[in-house]
């Protein structure tokens, strides 16, 4: 009986699974056909069309994917594309073996550029571009050498430079803090250049330099910023991606229980001011604008005119706009920012240059 | 005996099948409610596991770790032992694989086998200290191998920091070591498919032979139902135990070699875990902790993985969805699991009667 019963509830499961597989077989042939055309109406649209793949940290990291995201979306629109099909369009990374997958999909989608956002994809954008070698690639923050891939990179350096600055400027206890993600070449240039910025200002502070190993642990962030504030820092920079979330909340709740706390916080990659509201108050000082957007947005100018700079590597810095100071807000004071726009004008000019590494002291 | 036996064996199939199922069913009510085509949503799904040969080729790519990773959690389980430490393992193991890949020149033939057994090794070596803490203070497995996955990821970021002289990865591993081929690449489209398939299927054979054909499987089982009893009976407790780890460290090891001699040919310092020796876990328990069971879950897992990838790519379907749903399916493999647990006492209890 018993068996009679679960060779009953067997056969309609598989029944139910030949059905289902079936479904999806014919769906599948169907979409072949449908899918062609699809890749054919593409020359109508638009004769160039832009992709680009994000890294683990996800469209919305509030950092540099998703300013690449907001470049990517911008030119499109100025185009007057669609998202999609011969337009603009993305694909989300999970998992670092996504990577070649991903470009790939897009590769094949027929995307004309592709841009990969983040140091970590070098390898894989050097693969698919050896394969692919009809579409342009362009490598955010990393350098591939490929007749059809465009490197970019940005001075980190100048930007924390005048993040520093800023820092050195406003600190009341001479104690300052910065918390990067991994230790990796991009981040020690956010921190050579902040360094050097403070100490431009104020060379007997010592800054308090913290790598945390991750860009996506808050809980370390914010753990490493209640040490360096329960020290006396009243100034974080922190060039942490995720991880920097953590220190916005630390610097909040001490704001939150004593509104005369000063702490500040100095965001990065994009306008980190929104992160920093606590009530009518905000912790957020300023932030050092890194224009991934500005960068996509010129390198896919470039491509659509025909005049793609396969093979080079593009440097952005703070006289190609590639990075800034965000508005501040009133948190810092008008002759501060003369000051700093000072050192933003000798830098452009090539009288102050910023070291790309940390002096190793030990 | 016989019907019970029968019956046995179709429990073991049917919850499985009806729990993807079930999984499915829910995951095509989400996309309903999130306003997304089921229909378009599963299909991108298929075509991204089996679509063309390209996909085929990486999606088995992507099984090819989870077999090891299911073998490493599968065999602990089988001595009674919960290995959480496989992520470490595997970890380390990736390392040690990477690292004599790029470091010495070798003869293919030298070279890529001691490519693996290096990674075997380390593996097996970090499944040997929660083991022989476990065997001599009692210290629970669990405890220490989640630890261990912590001093896997930072020691390795500090090594490769070290090795590549202040960088973020390692060179890519020699020619001669890697797992990867022209012809396998060119059967399917330029995958990154490797002969880590082969590698992965040999050691299930190797796990089922060292379980069902050997007197130390036969020892390493009967700790895992008693360990008392198996004691009573003569047996060493804490070598089997030790023995264990050891063993179960290796696979894991191994499929962190795959990474590094096939998928990425290299190693990067990592932000955080991988997630395939986690996976691991659930990659056994939906195999019933058997070597051919934990294909059928790594095959399940792979292409799961694997093929999520084209849902937001083909039907425009958010990752977050994609991976509820993906979620939602291990979810309710995991739930099968229960309700196994629970047919079988059922049936137990009107046999009593």
């Amino acid at each position: 009986m018993k068996k009679r019963k679960f060779g009953l509830a067997m056969s309609v499961v598989l029944a139910a699974g030949t059905m289902l597989a079936a479904c999806g077989s014919d769906k599948a042939n169907e979409k072949e056909p449908a899918d062609k055309p699809a890749t054919g109406n593409e020359g109508e649209k638009s004769e160039f069309s832009i992709a680009m793949v994000t890294d683990v940290g996800g469209i919305d990291d509030k950092s540099f994917n998703q300013s690449a995201w907001t470049g990517v979306k911008e030119f499109g629109e100025e185009q007057s594309w669609e998202k999609g099909e011969g337009g603009y369009d993305y694909l989300q990374s999970t998992d670092p073996a996504d990577y070649t997958t991903n470009l790939n999909n897009l590769a094949r989608r027929d995307f004309n550029l592709i841009f990969g956002v983040g140091f970590l994809m070098e390898d894989a954008i050097a693969d698919i571009a050896a394969q692919q070698k009809d579409t342009e690639f362009a490598i955010i923050d990393g350098v591939v050498d490929a007749p059809n891939v465009t490197s970019v990179l940005f001075k980190e350096q100048e930007g924390g430079f005048l993040a520093g600055v800023a820092a050195a400027l406003m600190t009341k206890s001479d104690k300052i803090g910065f918390i990067g993600g991994m230790d990796i070449p991009v981040i020690e240039r956010f921190e050579a250049g902040f360094l050097e910025g403070v100490k431009a200002v104020k060379p007997e502070i010592k800054v308090d330099a913290k790598y945390t190993g991750a860009f996506d642990k808050a809980e370390l962030g914010k753990a490493e910023a209640n040490r360096m504030y329960s020290s006396g820092v009243d100034i974080i920079f922190h060039a942490a991606g995720g991880t920097g979330n953590g220190v916005f909340s630390e610097a909040k709740e001490r704001k939150q229980a004593d509104k005369d706390a000063y702490v500040w916080v100095i965001g990065v990659d994009s306008d980190q001011y929104e992160e920093g509201k606590v009530g009518d108050d905000n912790i957020t000082l300023t932030s050092m604008l890194k224009r991934v957007d500005v960068a996509v947005k010129d390198i896919a100018k470039l491509a659509m005119e025909g005049n793609f700079p396969g093979g080079e590597t593009k440097v952005y810095g703070l006289q190609d706009n590639g990075v800034s100071l965000a508005d501040s807000r009133g948190a810092i004071p008008q002759d501060v920012l003369d000051q700093i726009d000072e050192f933003a004008q000798k830098i452009a000019d090539g009288e102050v240059e910023v070291p790309e590494f940390v002096e190793k002291k030990k | 005996m016989v019907m019970n036996i029968m019956s046995n064996r179709m429990i073991n199939i049917l919850v499985p099948v009806i729990s993807i199922i079930l999984g499915l069913i829910v995951g095509a009510i989400v996309m309903l409610v999130s306003g997304y085509s089921p229909v378009t949503g599963y299909i991108a799904l298929w075509n991204g596991i089996f679509g063309d040969s390209y996909a085929i080729g990486e999606t088995i790519r992507q099984i090819s770790p989870y077999i090891l990773a299911g073998l490493a959690v599968a065999f602990a389980f089988r001595t009674g032992l919960f290995n959480i430490g496989v992520e470490g393992q595997l970890i380390v193991g990736w390392f040690a694989a990477a690292y004599v890949g790029m470091a010495f020149e070798l003869p293919k033939i030298i070279h890529l086998p001691l490519a693996l057994l290096a990674a075997a090794a380390a593996g097996a070596l970090w499944g040997f200290i929660p083991g022989i803490l476990r065997a001599t203070l009692k210290v629970h497995e669990v405890i220490v191998t989640i630890m261990m996955n912590y001093i896997a990821l930072h020691v390795v970021n500090a090594l490769i920091k070290t090795l590549s002289g202040g960088g973020f990865k390692l060179e890519r591993i020699h020619q001669s070591a890697s797992l990867r081929s022209d012809f396998l690449s060119n059967l399917t489209d330029f995958s990154t498919l490797h002969y880590g398939i082969f590698v992965a299927l040999a050691m299930v054979v190797v796990m089922w032979f060292i379980l069902e054909k050997t007197k130390t499987g036969f020892e390493l089982k009967s700790v895992g139902f008693n360990d008392h009893a198996s004691r009573y009976a003569g047996m060493s407790v804490n070598k089997n135990i030790v023995l264990a780890m050891v063993i179960s460290g290796a696979f894991a090891g191994l499929g962190g070699a795959m990474e590094a001699l096939g998928t990425f040919g290299n190693m990067s310092s990592m932000g955080g875990f991988t997630g395939i020796g986690f996976d691991g876990i659930a990659v056994a328990l939906l195999g019933a902790n058997t070597p051919l069971g934990v294909i059928f879950g790594a095959t399940l897992f792979g292409s799961l993985k694997y093929g999520a990838n084209n849902m937001p790519n083909a039907a425009g379907i958010p990752v977050e969805i994609v991976s509820i749903i993906i979620a939602l399916v291990i979810f309710f493999v995991a739930c099968g699991y229960i309700i196994r647990i629970g047919l079988v006492r059922l049936r137990k209890n009107k046999e009593a009667k």
